[in-house]
């Protein structure tokens, strides 16, 4: 077995953001970033496949040169080796140039099975992985919670999130395409070993701009402005200590309410 | 292109100016099609409240709606849906559309919108489109903005709302995309419009699915958790998210929950990290709940939380950060360390009892 795994390196996820002046992107200076959590889980569910069926993790990264870090972290992990597509100037700012850069690095390699998260940290477009798929031509599967190779029929069961609890097994040609949900396992720690094993693994480094790719000819998101969620709040805020917080809240509960 | 307004730059830069020399920032002029999904031949309710905000946006500014039905050959779901107010519901039927299939829906999608090039494509935000969206919008090498709460026409654009940074901050979006615009509609975007009924003509449109390879196949369809509790007919609900930190901490939920005879629910995080069973998870993937009362402890207020308890008659709110978005739908709201309040609260309550 061969996976690639897709990883992003996003701002952290306690991050208190803020704008940029002119609104069109964040604004910290000082963020600290970290896999994207979906990413994560995707890595993980690559080192079990490796672990049950042997082969290779391949991390997959377009980003800053920074997120050699995070990708250093997968390293630790058990992941075998890295490609980063250096995105520089964040020129891969919408989902379709982004699945069109890996798909690149893509081509001429071999694997066979895709893993992205189904969703990242920082826009959250869910796009990437399905389409990079219909680019390369396979078949996909999103929002998966848990897979299970068939190496005797050539395909992949995936066990897919539905609406309201509901949950469906598909069944789809290797090699292909998932995109895994947070939450699905537990996520290992990194070894010391691991660790200092690691430094020494490779991490393949391309320009974005060497991948000989139209990027203007390709549908792009332009984000116009960011803005926080205006507080509509219509909420009743209690204040006090607890024990007076608690005493209005009651109070608030049974008059008002009449919940009590 | 159909028409000589359409137009797109494929800048990545922000430019505010770039309207072509040929529209001068005029109205946009077009139409917008909108995808009904269906079940035991009924259109589903996210994909009804997708087209009550395309006919909102028809009415305002001229435009023509559509609506864009696949299905299998039985066609059930056609009959339902020559009520609508929209200039013409497309139906496509083929058997390989019976069932959910990416590359059927995809294929017979593509085919069609890239021979009427509508302005917009509006498709509900469910998890099939979820899965479908992105490979169609691959396919017709068009732009899509997922996971949208509002949507407007702003001269001659469009701008797509929607949420990032994990729900932190909102983002207003337009595509630079051939047409048509792909967007995925939360639940509550087109809120407080009313499906306007009226008469439509059907159309048939046939589609060319011999020879696409038969690549996913549905195994298995698993029910939900058998849900030991059923939180739909809960009263009361105490409801524990990442802020409770640790499990020994969940303790202090299940005092209050007893001292008021709720029931305990929980937020995604909570369950995924296994404080809490499964088939107490409140949310889009979990129960949907409307109880007289509803104490959200730790909990941010997720899209995807809320759509599964925005009904509950009262909902209290306890979280450390004032900006959580949970307090804006909150009836009452606390801002404080959940470690403190909710063992006051149940204090408090203890007492009253006690008397
Ligand atoms: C396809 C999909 C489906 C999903 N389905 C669901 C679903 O069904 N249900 C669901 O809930 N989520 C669902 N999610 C996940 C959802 O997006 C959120 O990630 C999740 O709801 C977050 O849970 P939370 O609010 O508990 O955690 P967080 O968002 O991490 O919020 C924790 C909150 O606790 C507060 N806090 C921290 N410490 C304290 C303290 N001491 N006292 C008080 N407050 C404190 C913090 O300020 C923060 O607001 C889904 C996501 C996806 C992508």
């Amino acid at each position: 077995m061969k996976v690639f795994t897709c990883l992003k390196e996003t701002p952290s996820r306690d991050t208190r953001y803020e704008l940029s002046p002119d609104s069109s992107w964040i604004g910290n200076a000082e963020v600290t970033h970290e896999i994207s959590e979906c990413d994560e889980y995707a890595l993980e569910e690559a080192l079990k496949l490796k672990e049950q069926h042997q082969g290779e993790v391949v991390l997959l990264t377009a980003g800053r040169a920074e997120s050699e870090k995070s990708m250093r972290k997968g390293l630790a992990m058990g992941a075998d080796r890295g490609v980063l597509i250096l995105d520089r100037e964040r020129e891969l700012s919408s989902p379709y140039r982004v699945a069109a850069a890996l798909e690149k690095v893509l081509q001429d390699q071999e694997y066979d099975l895709i893993l992205t998260g189904t969703q990242s940290d920082d826009y959250g477009y869910a796009q990437t992985g399905p389409m990079l798929a219909q680019l390369l031509g396979l078949p996909h599967a999103t929002i998966v919670m848990q897979i299970q190779v068939q190496e005797d029929r050539g395909s992949v069961r995936a066990l897919r999130e539905m609406e309201s609890g509901w949950f469906e097994w598909v069944e789809i040609p290797l090699p292909a395409v998932l995109t895994i949900q947070a939450g699905i396992s537990q996520i290992r720690y990194a070894t010391l070993r691991g660790i200092m094993q690691a430094r020494r693994k490779e991490i393949r480094k391309i320009e974005l701009g060497g991948l000989g790719l139209d990027l203007s000819s390709m549908p792009h998101l332009e984000i116009e402005r960011l803005y926080f969620p205006e507080q509509t709040s219509k909420a009743e805020m209690i204040e006090g200590t607890p024990d007076e917080i608690a005493s209005t809240l009651v109070d608030r509960l049974r008059r008002e309410a009449k919940v009590l | 292109m159909k028409s000589p307004r359409r137009w797109w730059t494929g800048s990545g830069e922000r430019q505010k100016s770039c309207n072509p020399p040929d529209c001068g920032g005029e109205a946009m002029m077009g139409e917008i099609y909108v995808l009904l999904d269906h079940s035991k031949g009924r259109v589903d309710t996210l994909s009804r409240e997708t087209l009550a905000l395309a006919q909102q946006l028809g009415r305002a500014h001229g435009l023509g709606v559509k609506a864009l039905l696949l299905c299998g050959p039985s066609r059930s779901a056609a009959e339902n849906v020559a009520g609508l107010q929209v200039d013409e519901v497309l139906v496509a039927s083929h058997q390989r559309l019976e069932q959910y299939d990416p590359d059927a829906h995809c294929h017979a999608l593509t085919r069609i919108l890239a021979q009427d090039r509508p302005l917009a494509f509006l498709m509900g935000h469910s998890y099939q489109n979820i899965d479908l969206a992105p490979k169609l919008a691959a396919s017709l090498k068009c732009g899509l903005v997922t996971d949208c709460i509002g949507c407007r026409i702003d001269g001659e654009s469009m701008v797509f709302v929607r949420q990032m940074f994990r729900n932190r901050i909102n983002a207003d979006v337009r595509v630079r995309s051939p047409h048509p615009w792909i967007a995925t509609l939360q639940s509550g975007a087109g809120a407080g419009n009313d499906l306007l009924e009226g008469s439509s003509p059907v159309v048939e449109r046939t589609v060319d699915l011999s020879g696409l390879a038969h690549r996913r196949t549905v195994v298995e369809t698993v029910g939900a958790v058998k849900e030991k509790v059923d939180l739909a007919k809960a009263d009361m609900i105490v409801a524990a998210g990442r802020g409770i930190k640790r499990k020994e901490n969940l303790r202090l939920l299940e005092e209050l929950a007893e001292v008021l005879g709720a029931e305990l629910g929980a937020s995604r995080a909570a369950v995924d990290s296994e404080w809490l069973e499964r088939d107490r998870q409140i949310g889009s993937s979990g129960q949907s709940v409307a109880p007289r009362l509803y104490i959200a402890c730790g909990i941010s207020g997720a899209i995807q939380h809320v759509v599964g308890m925005r009904n509950s008659a009262n909902v209290v709110a306890i979280n450390t950060d004032p900006d959580a978005p949970i307090f804006n739908l909150a009836h009452y709201g606390i801002v404080g360390d959940l470690m403190e309040i909710v063992p006051a609260l149940t204090r408090k309550l203890r007492e009253e009892k006690g008397r």
